[in-house]
């Protein structure tokens, strides 16, 4: 019994809890219809189906109960002796089978025209990673800067673990979102570069696995403008669920504004890479992406989960020969989930995360990596 | 015990069975196998019931509260495998050993000695994979499906023993049916023809066929993945010029029967129950026979239905699809027959019947779910989605469990010698019914909703219902612990059962004494006993 009482405990104390935090409760039943013809058809069918299974139970169902409240032996009736129908077995074959071709025939048709990702108007490649994605767009012409960047769960760390209130986007919300026009067909090219991750947006109905070694496809006609969210599906290791996707439709003429500006950065920070930077401004930064990037396996404090994840702190990598700190974090370490960090951030980022690991957690080097420095060593053929 | 001895001491002068600890570690005995595989099967279950307990506390609400995501990983992969290769395929074992001797006539398996050297394999395997968890790295990490290459390439070093266990069960799983098949084709007593036999020992041997096949590709991939830890090969290493959707492809081709060797024996329970409490025969018999061999012969050819988002061609998509669609027609025979059972017989409602019942609805609604997972574009929605984590839980919670239930409280009289406790039953048959509901059925919200599996965490929308879920999961999960005293209650004493111990019960079984003594059937019963099922 005192499991009991403590279940309604729990009950009353949980139902307090989420009334009286006016957290975002939502009660949501049913499937997104989406934003992309695609979604609509996928919703229609399982719709459909729900019915055809609905009406199904009914009569089997129904059947059932009604044999137990009228045919029960405290109710005095005799059992009937009848134990078999070819005919009846024969009906309840071919019926179920008609009503799964009914579902068969526009299910072929909705899952054929998801298959024709011809005449694309825009190409991304998306590329998942041990716990990101990075988003490529593909260029019309080679005088064109590649815009490519990589897109990180940017919910708080303190979030998770409770330490402040969550956000209305927890868990759902990135630093670098990937934007697509909309009215434009955008095909996607997935792939991985270490495990099988699965990029799912529900109001797109696409969910496709990224698969080392493979490229799959997929498209997309977003019809309305708007911010879609979605996760990582396939469980990918330790921070699975840390890995959202934010896509960003913007009408065709925002689009275009914002491709500009992505080609302008990329010359800008190219600038800004050739600077000095002070130890202050290395440090801040540095702490930053470490927070984002390096420390769901590496830990607060750079003590790491040995054997599978090395501390920083006191590491011979991170305080020995800087040349070796920075082919570890621009090259990775093959066959781990240490990522190649040298494409996922550029040289100025680079050059802060090194001289912040190497000056942090009780390391003290003293040094101050320059962005220069990250460049000749990327340059000089590694 | 006493008239135990007294009727194996007319026979035998030696063959009673052996005092304290050797008795176990020894035995030959099918019913003394049998109460084993049981036992493990439960602990087993309690084990996996409680790992899945501490997945329910840390979802309970958003946030990290209790576990780090690492050893939440390891909770949702440990707690599947004990669950499939633990608890429910061992419980099936157990009840295999302990009825199909009683039920086709034959004084026990047909190889004893490798009966117990099939059970005595588990506990090690089980102990070796447990004890992953302890080691550097921690244990499995990667699901129960355990995915290449993150089950290899980037797999904790406690894989190699993860595989070795695998080995270890398999080899076990491939004994075990390998005498269920020689015993029910060899064994049968005179007059016990195929069509005369129960379904249990239909689905079984249907059953043992499947295992036979795929555990061998079990045991396969589990090796190539040993290759490409250890020996450098690069069979699911993309970087080595290998496949890692082939992986995939081995892995769910064993998959796909093992889902039917778990449920399969379950149709046979309840196909035995149903019939005894309507007190009228099983509708359908020759069709029920035809309909298992037709999903277990399909079941060899939809394997593919769970990698829709892999990325194969149009026409392998259709073909599987079409393939997945068919199962529901063999499935809703039986379901059908089940209802044309129950239809104008004359019930009551003893705790089995209800396990029985609630089976069928249940299991009827993780059908249904299964029909919608088939429409290809719909599954692209609801794949490793919380939809389908309530599918697959349908079917085999209030699925398999609910009939390895059953089963223990229709047979419990006839193993003990003594009726259970009734009113306990009941209770705990209604107090799983709310908590497996609760439990699972907002789970196809949270799918729908778009929460993925296997995430330690989630978005504020899905708050909701996983605390609802969590209660019904707490609920469910110490309810089990009424079963745990029910039977060790009935095992103790209590109304005494008779032989037939059920008014409406059919069947060889029903005609030994209860209890069952230690050795039945050393001479083959009377062919007058066996009727059509």
């Amino acid at each position: 019994m005192l499991s009991k009482a403590k279940l309604w405990l729990s009950l009353a104390l949980s139902t307090l809890l989420f009334w009286s935090a006016g957290l975002h409760a939502a009660w949501d039943l049913n499937m997104p219809r989406g934003v992309t013809q695609m979604s609509r058809d996928t919703y229609d069918l399982h719709m459909t189906i729900f019915w055809w299974c609905v009406a199904i139970g009914v009569v089997v169902f129904g059947a059932m109960f009604w044999s137990i409240i009228n045919h029960r032996k405290s109710k005095g009736v005799q059992p009937a002796t009848f134990h078999e129908s070819t005919k009846v077995e024969i009906i309840w074959t071919i019926i179920p089978f008609l009503i799964l071709i009914a579902m068969a025939i526009p299910a072929t048709r909705v899952l054929t025209a998801a298959y024709d990702a011809s005449e694309s108007e825009l190409d991304v490649q998306i590329i998942g990673y041990q716990w990101r994605w990075e988003y490529r767009y593909m260029r019309e012409n080679m005088d064109e800067e590649e815009v490519s960047f990589f897109s990180v769960l940017s919910t708080s760390r303190e979030e998770i673990n409770n330490g402040i209130e969550k956000g209305e986007n927890y868990l759902l919300e990135v630093d670098r979102p990937l934007v697509i026009p909309t009215e434009t067909k955008v095909r996607f090219l997935m792939t991985s570069a270490d495990v099988i991750h699965a990029w799912w947006v529900p109001d797109f109905a696409i969910k496709k696995d990224t698969i080392p070694g493979f490229i799959n496809e997929t498209w997309v006609i977003v019809e309305e403008p708007g911010i879609y969210r979605g996760q990582c599906a396939e469980l990918c290791g330790m921070e699975h669920g840390f890995m959202p996707i934010e896509v960003h439709a913007l009408a065709p003429a925002d689009y275009q504004a914002w491709y500009a500006e992505q080609q302008a950065g990329i010359r800008q920070v190219r600038e800004l890479a050739a600077a000095e930077m002070s130890m202050e401004d290395a440090m801040a930064q540095g702490e930053t992406i470490y927070n984002r990037n390096c420390v769901a396996c590496h830990q607060p404090g750079g003590v790491g989960m040995p054997p599978v994840f090395p501390a920083l702190a006191g590491s011979v990598k991170a305080t020995g020969d800087v040349a070796v700190t920075m082919d570890t974090l621009v090259n990775g370490v093959p066959g781990t989930a240490m990522a190649a960090y040298g494409r996922q951030l550029n040289p100025i980022e680079l050059a802060s995360i090194i001289t912040y690991v190497r000056n942090s957690f009780g390391n003290n080097t003293g040094d101050v990596v320059q962005p220069a420095d990250v460049n000749a060593y990327i340059e000089g053929g590694q | 015990m006493s008239a135990t001895h007294t009727i194996s001491d007319a026979h035998d002068h030696h063959h009673g069975p052996a005092k304290g600890l050797t008795r176990w570690l020894y035995t030959t005995n099918h019913k003394d196998i049998g109460s084993l595989y049981l036992w493990f099967s439960f602990t087993m279950f309690l084990l996996g019931g409680a790992f899945a307990l501490v997945i329910r506390a840390e979802l309970f609400q958003p946030g990290l509260q209790f576990i780090e995501p690492a050893f939440f990983n390891q909770m949702t992969t440990m707690h599947g495998l004990i669950m499939v290769f633990g608890a429910v395929m061992p419980a099936f074992v157990g009840l295999a050993n302990w009825l199909i001797p009683l039920m086709i006539g034959a004084p026990d398996m047909a190889l004893p000695r490798m009966n117990n050297w099939s059970f005595w394999l588990l506990p090690f395997a089980f102990t070796i994979m447990v004890s992953t968890m302890f080691m550097e790295g921690g244990g499995p990490n990667f699901g129960w499906t355990f995915y290449a290459p993150l089950s290899t390439t980037y797999a904790p070093p406690s894989t190699t023993f993860f595989i070795f266990a695998v080995h270890v069960m398999g080899a076990s799983s491939i004994m075990g049916s390998i005498n269920v098949i020689a015993t029910i084709l060899n064994m049968r007593a005179p007059g016990m023809t195929f069509m005369k036999m129960p379904l249990f020992v239909w689905t079984w041997l249907i059953t043992a066929y499947l295992l036979i096949a795929v555990m061998p590709v079990l045991a396969g991939v589990v090796t190539m993945m040993l290759f490409d830890i250890h020996f450098g090969t690069s069979f699911f290493n993309a970087a080595g010029g290998g496949d890692p959707v082939l992986f995939q492809h081995l892995f769910w081709f064993f998959g796909h029967p093992e889902v039917y060797i778990m449920i399969l024996p379950a149709f046979g329970i309840v196909s035995a129950i149903i019939p005894t409490f309507a007190r009228k025969r099983l509708f359908g018999y020759d069709s029920m026979v035809y309909a298992t061999a037709s999903i277990a012969f399909l079941s060899f050819i939809v394997w593919a239905h769970h990698m829709f988002t892999v990325g194969m061609p149009l026409a392998g998509q259709l073909f599987f699809m079409y393939a997945t669609m068919l199962i529901a027609v063999p499935t809703g025979v039986k379901v059908f027959n089940w209802v044309a059972t129950m239809f104008r017989g004359a019930m009551t409602f003893e705790t089995p019947m209800l396990f029985a019942i609630a089976f069928v609805v249940l299991f009827t609604m993780g059908g249904f779910t299964g029909v919608m997972l088939a429409i290809t574009p719909a599954d692209f929605q609801y794949h490793d989605t919380y939809f389908v984590v309530a599918h697959f839980h349908y079917v085999l919670v209030p699925g398999a469990v609910f009939s390895i239930m059953a089963a223990a409280y229709y047979w419990l009289p006839k193993w003990t010698g003594y009726m259970y406790d009734e009113t306990l039953g009941k209770l705990h048959f209604w107090l799983s019914f709310i908590g497996v509901n609760l439990l699972f059925f907002p789970q196809h919200f949270l799918g729908l909703a778009g929460m993925p599996r296997r995430i330690p965490d989630y978005a504020l929308q899905f708050a909701n219902f996983n605390w609802i879920s969590s209660v019904g999961g707490f609920l469910f999960g110490f309810s089990q612990l009424i079963l745990l005293f029910v039977v060790i209650k009935c095992i103790r004493g209590g109304k005494k059962a008779t032989d037939q111990v059920w008014e409406g019960a059919q069947g060889l079984e029903w005609t030994v004494p209860s209890p069952a003594p230690y050795h039945t059937f050393e001479t083959p019963p009377d062919p007058k006993l066996i009727h059509a099922q």
